[in-house]
């Protein structure tokens, strides 16, 4: 037997793709519309609600049998919380340029869905190396839909990827832009992350019919 | 039967001892990294402070590159010349002018009795002298702040923006090369020498900015409430100021 079973691949493959926390499960929706507006943001991001789901749930599973029921939610808020303070300060005192970046979406972390759904759906019934897992999945699948729609988000809206621009030069309108065309400022507006997500979700299920519920 | 986690007394005890054990966790985690994380925040007042009198490390047309924190303490010392603090009438040095917290000192000067204290930075390169006024102000979701270096007729020499929270990609890039440098050689004042400010705002039919009188400089598409907020950043904190060019030029 290999270090990851069956399973335990089956745990890190699902949310990638036909239990994706954002596209599937709906969770997380409002900070994908936040911060989608440039690539680079989406992705630090995903890697720190990466580590910090996949710590939360290690410790919450590890606490799964003693957590009164009665206050499980604040228990999982605290320890979000808690680990992201401790991830803010870390990166103040030894990342401090990455801190920056990072400033707004901090706060965001603590009130992303995904964290508590999978605290509370998953860590709380299962033992920690499997909670781990799980929430690495999770939040790998969320990075994926994030990426997804920051690329589209950032290359319509602003004709650059990373920052740089790669259609030409909007001001001095060379490039594609001596061909007329012209950024749609709309797109980095949070209404478009939402019409773009509509659109993933979209081509998801149309590919995979499984996903589509029954209108009753 | 009940569970022993159901009970009243151990829910309890548990949230007790949670918020002890949690507190306890992030006061010292806080305690140990603060002196870390003061001398982080003290480089980089420095390293933004001589970015706008232009000290940087800039090579490509759309860098913003500070200069190296292993070096910024010796460039601080080497660049600017003098510190001061302008109180009322009242001028003193004071070698941690820089230090001075803009957010308590607006805040302060709201009270009635209290006069606000105005750090500016005196800085010498190639024989020519910039004076450098730090701003605060609004813009959409939170705090934007700059440094502003002028000369002795209050034109602008260089700047540097930055902001805790404005949209990304839309007010965050008020500090992209391409809004900043639109602010050299800008005047502060108007044709008669009385105080204006500059206007940041749409449609002034001059997108490139190569009008440097008319003290309006080109917004950013979609971010009106930002270029707003830097508008009226520059106007209120520079108009602070004027007394002390007035004076400077006097002599």
């Amino acid at each position: 037997m290999g270090l990851l079973t069956k399973k335990d691949i089956a745990l890190i493959k699902d949310p990638l793709f036909d239990n994706n926390p954002i596209t599937v499960q709906v969770l997380g929706i409002c900070s994908a519309l936040a911060i989608t507006a440039k690539l680079e943001a989406a992705i630090v991001m995903a890697i720190s609600v990466m580590f910090v789901l996949a710590l939360g749930n290690v410790i919450i599973s590890l606490m799964r049998n003693i957590i009164p029921s009665k206050i499980r939610i604040i228990v999982q808020l605290v320890v979000a919380a808690a680990l992201v303070i401790i991830v803010d300060l870390v990166l103040k005192a030894y990342a401090y340029n990455l801190s920056k970046t990072l400033s707004v979406f901090v706060g965001l972390i603590i009130t992303n869905c995904i964290i508590m759904g999978r605290f509370e759906a998953f860590a709380l019934a299962n033992t920690p190396w499997k909670s781990f897992l799980d929430g690495i999945g999770n939040a790998a699948g969320y990075g994926i839909i994030l990426v997804i729609v920051a690329f589209f988000r950032e290359l319509l809206g602003t004709g650059a990827l990373f920052g740089h621009q790669v259609l030409g030069d909007p001001i001095k309108k060379t490039g594609l832009y001596a061909l007329g065309y012209e950024n749609n400022g709309f797109m980095l507006l949070a209404p478009m992350a939402l019409i773009v997500l509509g659109i993933v979700i979209w081509v998801q299920r149309s590919k995979n019919p499984k996903l589509i519920e029954e209108n009753k | 039967m009940e569970k022993r986690t159901d009970k009243n007394s151990y829910t309890l005890l548990f949230a007790i001892a949670m918020s002890v054990i949690v507190g306890t966790v992030l006061a010292f985690t806080a305690q140990v990294l603060k002196s870390k994380i003061d001398e982080n925040r003290r480089m980089e007042k420095q390293q933004n402070i001589l970015y706008a009198m232009g000290v940087n490390e800039n090579t490509g047309e759309n860098d913003v590159v500070m200069i190296p924190t292993n070096k910024v303490s010796d460039a601080f010392k080497k660049y600017i010349v003098k510190q001061i603090v302008i109180q009322g009438d009242k001028i003193t040095d004071n070698d941690k002018a820089y230090l001075i917290d803009l957010k308590t000192e607006q805040e302060s000067a709201k009270k009635a009795g209290y006069q606000r204290r105005l750090p500016l930075f005196i800085g010498k390169k190639d024989g020519k002298t910039y004076y450098i006024v730090p701003v605060r102000g609004k813009g959409l979701w939170d705090a934007i702040w700059g440094y502003v270096a002028l000369d002795n007729n209050m034109v602008v020499q260089g700047a540097f923006f930055d902001h805790k929270g404005e949209t990304p990609g839309l007010g965050a890039n008020i500090t992209q090369r391409y809004f900043v440098d639109d602010f050299k050689g800008e005047h502060v004042l108007d044709k008669n020498g009385n105080f204006k400010g500059i206007t940041v705002l749409k449609g002034n039919n001059d997108p490139l900015n190569k009008d440097k009188n008319d003290n309006e400089i080109d917004a950013l598409a979609g971010a009106t409430i930002t270029s707003n907020g830097v508008t009226s950043m520059l106007k209120n904190e520079l108009k602070l100021y004027e007394p002390y060019f007035k004076n400077l030029n006097k002599k």
